[in-house]
């Protein structure tokens, strides 16, 4: 653990502003590259994205929780340091949930799915990721005709966990899969419609 | 957590007015209402600095995804110099400091109420809806337990009881305003007081739809390029509405109009609802039946 | 020949100058000041304070002058104003057994430990105009007691309660989280704290005509007035970091205990029931009409049969708040035209359907 953590937003107005847009963008057009560039200092425990993704979204209001990747580092003090959100107790529990698809196994039904009263009570999954030229085809809401959702790595098992994510719509996970190059999203409404 | 001062417009308070918190908790929500189409999010509505039912809703939406880059309309009734437009685009003037507008092209935020833009929408484009009752069930039934069981079950069979009732009745299904449509095949949504003319500008709309309920604590979306559909029958179709006459200032035949009142021996005209398409088309050179000129100032479009 | 009409922005500018003159009134009368608004129309600071949810004075009676002594409009300045603040933490629960008593009357006992103290109350006062105050009064001041420190003023509802003869509090769960309607909203079924916060914050009239309804049979409850009392409660913050409860400072309180019919079963003595009542400052009837609602919406966990408006939870928690009834009836004198329009056209087309059906030749010569 280092002993001192890094900064947060210099600018938490304006740069928690432009992180939520990009991520707004991203959730409304499915599959498509959000370009987004943090200005956060580069010394965040976590790629910067993704920690301005945490101090955008979280506060003392709502709890994360982080997979075995990223809950040894300083990642949990960072994020309670400079947002007051508290740690989740279970996948269950967490409205954020932060897990690294090169290191941690993914299980979208270990994550809170919502109730069919109240469908949004469910957990936004950070996914750390990179982008792949080719992919999935996809279609639903916030897709023009059919999108393309270019992701890696994905686990083998992935088309058939989304599948029965969409198949509880409106209950279900999104993701935000988060790049160097900025957000890419998948809402619960999102459909795979084809292979690579 | 450190509170932001602006210093180049109201100091007490901060950029476009809401707490940083506030603004997450709003941000968060519509992040849901995204993800689910059509289904409206509870939120923590604060009381603004204008009465609930004048677009509290809209504005704190709006103030939650605002940013100095912005460029911002906001109209009423279609128009941008009606006076609650005027109040809401000075609010966000002098709170956020932003570029505000009343060209739809140029805006990258329009809020509004009751109307759509006859332009179309594009995709860097956000409309902001101001909603008074966000629940399409309730009106047929009153007790918000009920409705989120209904909304649940996707049990809206009352709703076409509902229409159905009407058109036994007067012969049409007599709502003209705030239709309810069907989200993306799944939830059945209050569009708002729109009349049901914009309807179809809903569907496969380029631009994000955000919907903002403030005394009823709501936040639902439309993300672009959604299946939007108003409810009907087979053997009554949805109808828009049509009008017999033309615009009599630019003389659109396509756009929504407001009936004017000329004068007390039954005198009418009817004149497009949407302010700037109006007036775009007549600096374009099309002018209808009562065109008199530009000769007023345009003081109050800034 | 036709030219639109434009100018809301200046319009706007010149209704708030108008306004701003309005308030100000004739300028040879002196000027009201907050502090004499304070001092002298205490009871509606009060009422700001209750149902504008924040216990500052000053601020109260600043929304009054502002509001040219509307209070719904005072109560909604000063909810706009609270919304902004910054939270710090949650106080300790207050505790009404500790207050310092100015005026404390149980309907139940004709006398009981600490006595009943009358205070400062219209109650006995003969409603006759005293033109008097036309002019500047001459008030003499009041009469005094000797201060009696030690004198216990226990709770009636304690004092029942130690013959356990009245239902008893639920036992509180230390670092329970409790409700709280500003943060997150409204959901049914709604518990009892999230209901208390919401009565406490709702419209005075709202709460008096619904209290009413149940005297006069709309869920009828049977209420004694335990008691009712005011006067002075300190506040305290725990402080993590110094491991005890800091004094933030007193407020001033109201609170009525309802004393209810009783409850029983085959497993459970018969008891009375409760129904509470508590504002900021010096407001009883709005203490003692939260407290009729109270029980009237514990209907449910006692069993009884729901059948007035005050019984129902839905109905009076969500109509009850008068900052969101204002702007919800108000905005009634917003534009509408665009749906106007929309309805005048199907009227028109379906009165013209009606008019062919019963006369075709007339619309052919109407077309």
């Amino acid at each position: 653990m280092t002993a001192v953590l890094a900064r947060g937003f210099d600018q938490p107005v304006a740069q928690s502003q432009a992180t939520f847009r990009a991520v707004m963008q991203a959730l409304a057009n499915p599959g498509r590259l959000i370009a987004f560039r943090s200005t956060l200092d580069t010394d965040t425990p976590l790629p910067v994205n993704a920690a301005a993704l945490g101090l955008a979204l979280l506060d003392f209001e709502v709890t994360f929780h982080l997979a075995p990747s990223l809950s040894a580092g300083s990642v949990a003090d960072y994020l309670r340091f400079h947002t007051g959100a508290r740690a989740a107790k279970t996948t269950q529990d967490a409205a954020l949930a932060f897990l690294d698809l090169a290191k941690d196994t993914l299980c979208l039904a270990d994550y809170a799915q919502g109730t069919p009263d109240y469908p949004d009570r469910s957990t936004t999954l950070i996914a750390l990721s990179t982008r792949a030229e080719t992919g999935m085809a996809i279609a639903g809401p916030g897709i023009k005709a059919v999108g393309t959702l270019g992701i890696a790595p994905l686990p083998a098992d992935f088309t058939v966990q989304w599948a029965a994510n969409r198949a509880g719509f409106p209950l279900g996970v999104d993701i935000l899969f988060v790049t160097e190059e900025g957000f890419i999203g998948l809402p619960r409404s999102t459909r795979i419609v084809g292979g690579v | 957590m450190s509170a932001h001062r602006q210093t180049n417009s109201e100091p007490a308070y901060n950029f476009a007015y809401l707490d940083e918190q506030t603004k997450r908790m709003i941000r968060r929500a519509i992040l849901k209402a995204i993800a689910i189409p059509g289904y409206q999010v509870p939120f923590a509505s604060r009381e603004m600095p204008m009465p609930y039912g004048w677009g509290t809703g809209g504005v704190q939406v709006t103030a939650a995804i605002l940013g100095s880059e912005d460029t911002l309309k906001v109209i009423d009734q279609g128009a941008d110099d009606t006076t609650n437009a005027v109040s809401i685009r000075a609010f966000f003037a002098k709170t956020a400091g932003v570029a505000v507008t009343t060209a739809t092209e140029d805006a990258t935020i329009i809020q509004t109420r009751h109307r759509i833009p006859e332009a179309a929408l594009q995709g860097h484009q956000v409309l902001v809806y101001q909603v008074p009752i966000p629940e399409p069930l309730r009106f047929l039934e009153p007790r918000e337990t009920e409705t989120r069981t209904m909304h649940a079950l996707a049990e809206y069979g009352l709703m076409h009881v509902k229409l159905y009732e009407d058109i036994a009745r007067h012969g049409h299904i007599a709502t003209t305003y705030d239709y309810p449509v069907h989200v993306a095949g799944r939830y059945v949504m209050d569009p708002s007081p729109i009349p049901k003319f914009d309807n179809p500008k809903m569907n496969d709309c380029a631009a994000l739809q955000l919907f903002g309920a403030g005394r009823e604590k709501r936040i639902y979306a439309i993300p672009p390029h959604t299946q939007v559909v108003s409810l009907d029958f087979e053997d009554h179709p949805f109808e828009a509405t049509k009008f017999e006459h033309p615009c009599a200032l630019c003389g659109a035949t396509m756009s929504y109009l407001d009936e004017v009142v000329t004068d007390d021996k039954g005198g009418r005209m009817f004149v497009c609802s949407d302010t700037d398409f109006c007036e775009g088309r007549r600096a374009a050179g099309h002018h209808g039946h009562l065109y008199g000129g530009e000769t007023l100032s345009k003081e109050a479009a800034e | 020949m036709y030219v639109a009409v434009k100018g809301g922005e200046r319009a706007i500018a010149n209704a708030h100058r108008l306004l701003a003159d309005k308030r100000r009134g004739d300028r040879e009368v002196p000027e009201l000041a907050v502090e004499q608004i304070d001092e002298q129309l205490a009871l509606a600071v009060d009422r700001v304070m209750s149902e504008g949810s924040l216990y500052d004075r000053k601020l109260a009676a600043l929304a009054i002058k502002q509001a040219r002594g509307d209070l719904i409009e005072a109560i909604f300045l000063i909810r706009a104003y609270r919304t902004t603040l910054p939270r710090f933490g949650f106080s300790e629960p207050l505790d009404t057994a500790e207050m310092a008593v100015r005026r404390r009357i149980s309907a139940t006992y004709k006398d009981l430990p600490g006595g009943q103290v009358l205070g400062p109350t219209f109650d006995y006062t003969h409603r006759l105009l005293d033109f008097a105050l036309m002019a500047t009064s001459n008030t003499e001041a009041p009469a005094t007691a000797p201060h009696e420190p030690d004198v216990a003023m226990p709770r009636v509802t304690d004092i029942i309660a130690s013959d356990d003869l009245i239902e008893r509090n639920p036992p509180g769960v230390p670092g329970a989280e409790v409700a709280d309607l500003t943060r997150e909203p409204l959901s049914f079924p709604a518990d009892r704290d999230l209901r208390l916060q919401n009565l406490a914050r709702g419209d005075e009239g709202f709460l008096l005509a619904l209290g009413y309804s149940t005297q006069r049979g709309y869920g009828r409850n049977h209420p004694f007035v335990g008691e009712i009392r005011l006067g002075e409660v300190e506040v305290e913050l725990m402080v993590e970091e110094l491991g005890f409860a800091v004094p933030l400072g007193d407020m001033t309180l109201t609170e009525c205990q309802m004393v209810n019919q009783f409850s029983g079963s085959a497993t459970e003595p018969a008891r009375f029931t409760r129904g509470y009542g508590l504002s900021f400052g010096h407001c009883e009837r709005r203490a003692m009409s939260m407290a009729l609602v109270d029980r009237a919406l514990r209907a449910e966990e006692f069993g009884e049969e729901r059948k007035g408006p005050a019984q129902d939870e839905e109905f009076v928690l969500s109509h009850s708040d008068n900052v969101q009834a204002t702007g919800f009836v108000e905005h009634l004198k917003l534009p509408h035209y665009v749906d106007f329009q929309a309805e005048l056209a199907l009227l028109r087309e379906m009165r013209l359907e009606f008019t062919s059906k019963q006369n075709p030749e007339t619309l052919e010569a109407a077309e």
